[in-house]
């Protein structure tokens, strides 16, 4: 047999494992072609639906609408991806591949940030496509590169906060059919009871009251506020201080659920 | 005595009410293969899973190649391949970059790493469907490809657990091959099984365990001379004779129950070698043909009943520990 060395493991190792788990975790994507539709063409084929559907009738013209609702619509897929994470993180928990991993003299942390990392990677495609594809049926930004940039920064952003709480469920569940439950009760009403695809003052005042508390709300806010030009300055603090707390919470809660999890 | 192999003193870990493992002690010495036996939920998973750094004892310790699992979990899993009850290879990727994968999270470079794999993919006889998602590989397959992760990273100790269950035939007695000549490479193996013939053919040293506790410990051979006695086994020409046949025989039985009738043979366990010429006497007075007669060792499933009062095939029960994954 060949003569193999062991490279020492510290805390550089933590980082390359991470990369090896991502990279592991993105190519389940070659193996699994529906995951590329569910980041790809399921949200454009929102943007149509939204758009076209209900455009005429809350906006009174659908490229009116597209202008209003694409940040809404760019928040709301990107709120949805971190299922992956959940299911996946669920999955290899029931299949024992966690076990293999947490018997290697690896990172313990990898496994999770892998995990994220490779999410990552997959919300900035995923907004890529939607913004991409927006600008080809009329989306203009209007708050110039630098508000686009920061737009996407903070979708993004966004996109890896919620990575810990549904890292969270995912661990915690015992099947994936309770990961989707839980998700969806918590996605759902976050992403619609929000100013993703109607104003606000439209709404019952009880409702207007959970909209406005909203972190959801406040990212779409920000994200508008860059990508067509109008204040940023009070969402864009609100949506940092909302992503700080749920990622104060959720990340060691997740992280400390993936130790203890037998 | 020189401690690098692996020992367990009084290890306790409870889930719920329920004692998993309720004061395991062991030694397994090093180069060799140890097994763990016991039925269903006896608490074989739960003590690899301690012994492996996946669990924390309540109580009691464990040291593996002289680290402690709990103070020096680190050192332990560098020492250690762990091979699961349920295949824990990665359906989504190919065997190839399954091991590849582990190769690097070893620390190996791209090209070792690429090395390693191919070097194990051949001598698992994997080369073939090497390219191929393992959720298309049969369960012999899998479990190969789950040994073959394992060894990635050459460990000191090997942790088997129930590797050939639900296998069949053919691909267990490749598996034991496999196991085998491991072991002729200086690896230390810890077994965990169901079956008594597994941990007969393979075990240098046995445990039996049961509801968490050592019930017998010893080589197969000294368990077996444990329960005392020899196995007589006649098979009448005639099965009308098999009721005659077991009435003959059960006069030479070491007890009420010790006389078991299958419908082809009849089995008695009896106190020496010296009732089979009055058996043999007897059967022949009686004029009933014998086409087979045998007088052997108690079998490990007969060892295991003697012990724990029941069979190892039984039913699990709830304290299975593996009650959230169970697959069957």
């Amino acid at each position: 047999m060949s003569a193999v060395t062991f490279a020492p493991t510290g805390h550089a190792n933590g980082i390359r494992n991470t990369l090896t788990i991502a990279r592991r975790n993105l190519l389940h994507i070659k193996a699994t072609p529906e995951q590329l539709v569910e980041m790809s063409i399921q949200p454009l084929m929102f943007l149509v639906l939204f758009v076209y559907v209900f455009g005429g009738a809350i906006a009174h013209s659908s490229r009116e609408y597209l202008q209003f609702a694409l940040p809404g619509i760019l928040v709301q897929s990107v709120a949805f991806l971190p299922f992956t994470t959940a299911i996946a993180l669920n999955v290899d928990f029931q299949r024992g591949v966690i076990d293999r991993f947490r018997s290697l003299p690896i990172a313990r942390s990898a496994v999770i940030s892998g995990r994220i990392l490779a999410d990552g990677a997959r919300v900035v495609w995923s907004i890529l496509i939607i913004t991409g594809f927006a600008t080809l049926l009329g989306f203009r930004f209007g708050g110039g590169a630098a508000g686009a940039l920061g737009a996407l920064a903070l979708v993004t952003a966004f996109g890896l906060t919620m990575c810990w709480p549904m890292a969270f469920i995912g661990i915690t569940a015992r099947t994936t059919e309770s990961v989707n439950t839980w998700g969806f009760m918590i996605i759902l009403p976050l992403t619609f009871a929000s100013t993703a695809f109607v104003r606000v003052e439209t709404m019952p005042g009880w409702l207007q009251g959970f909209v406005k508390a909203n972190p959801v709300t406040s990212v779409i806010d920000a994200a508008r506020g860059l990508m067509l030009g109008g204040p940023v300055a009070r969402p864009v603090i609100q949506s940092v201080l909302w992503m700080a707390a749920i990622t104060a919470v959720f990340a060691p809660l997740a992280i400390a659920r993936y130790r203890r999890r037998v | 005595m020189e401690h690098s192999g692996i020992e367990a003193e009084g290890l306790v870990k409870t889930f719920g009410k329920v004692r998993a493992l309720d004061g395991i002690d062991m030694v397994a010495r090093e180069g060799t293969v140890f097994g763990l036996l016991g039925p269903n939920g006896a608490g074989k998973t739960t003590g690899i899973r301690v012994l492996s750094t996946l669990l924390q004892p309540d109580a009691g310790t464990a040291r593996v190649g002289g680290y402690d699992v709990v103070r020096q979990p680190r050192e332990v899993r560098r020492l250690i391949g762990l091979t699961g009850q349920y295949a824990a290879v990665d359906e989504l990727l190919s065997g190839q970059e399954n091991l590849y994968m582990i190769g690097r999270l070893l620390g190996l470079s791209t090209r070792d790493a690429r090395g390693r794999a191919s070097e194990l993919l051949e001598a698992f006889d994997l080369t073939e469907a090497a390219g191929k998602y393992v959720k298309t590989y049969s369960g012999g397959m899998r479990r190969r490809l789950d040994l073959a992760a394992s060894l990635v990273g050459r460990p000191r100790f090997l942790y088997l657990d129930e590797p050939t269950t639900g296998l069949d035939p053919r691909s267990r007695l490749e598996l034991w091959r496999m196991i085998r000549s491991l072991v002729a490479q200086g690896t230390t193996v810890l077994l965990t099984t169901q079956y008594l013939e597994e941990a007969d053919r393979l075990a240098d040293e046995i445990v039996v365990i049961d509801h968490g506790r050592v019930i017998a410990a010893g080589t197969p051979q000294q368990l077996k001379t444990r329960v005392a006695g020899q196995v007589l086994q006649a098979r009448p020409v005639d099965p009308a004779d098999l009721e005659a046949t077991e009435k003959i025989l059960s006069a030479f039985a070491t007890g009420e129950d010790a006389t078991h009738n299958d419908g082809q043979l009849v089995t008695v366990s009896i106190a020496d070698r010296s009732a089979l010429g009055q058996a043999v006497r007897r059967l022949d007075e009686e004029g009933i043909g014998i086409e087979d007669l045998s007088l052997r060792r108690p079998s490990l499933d007969e060892v295991f009943l003697a012990i724990t009062g029941h069979l190892a095939e039984e039913e699990p029960d709830p304290r299975d520990e593996n009650r959230e994954r169970s697959t069957t």
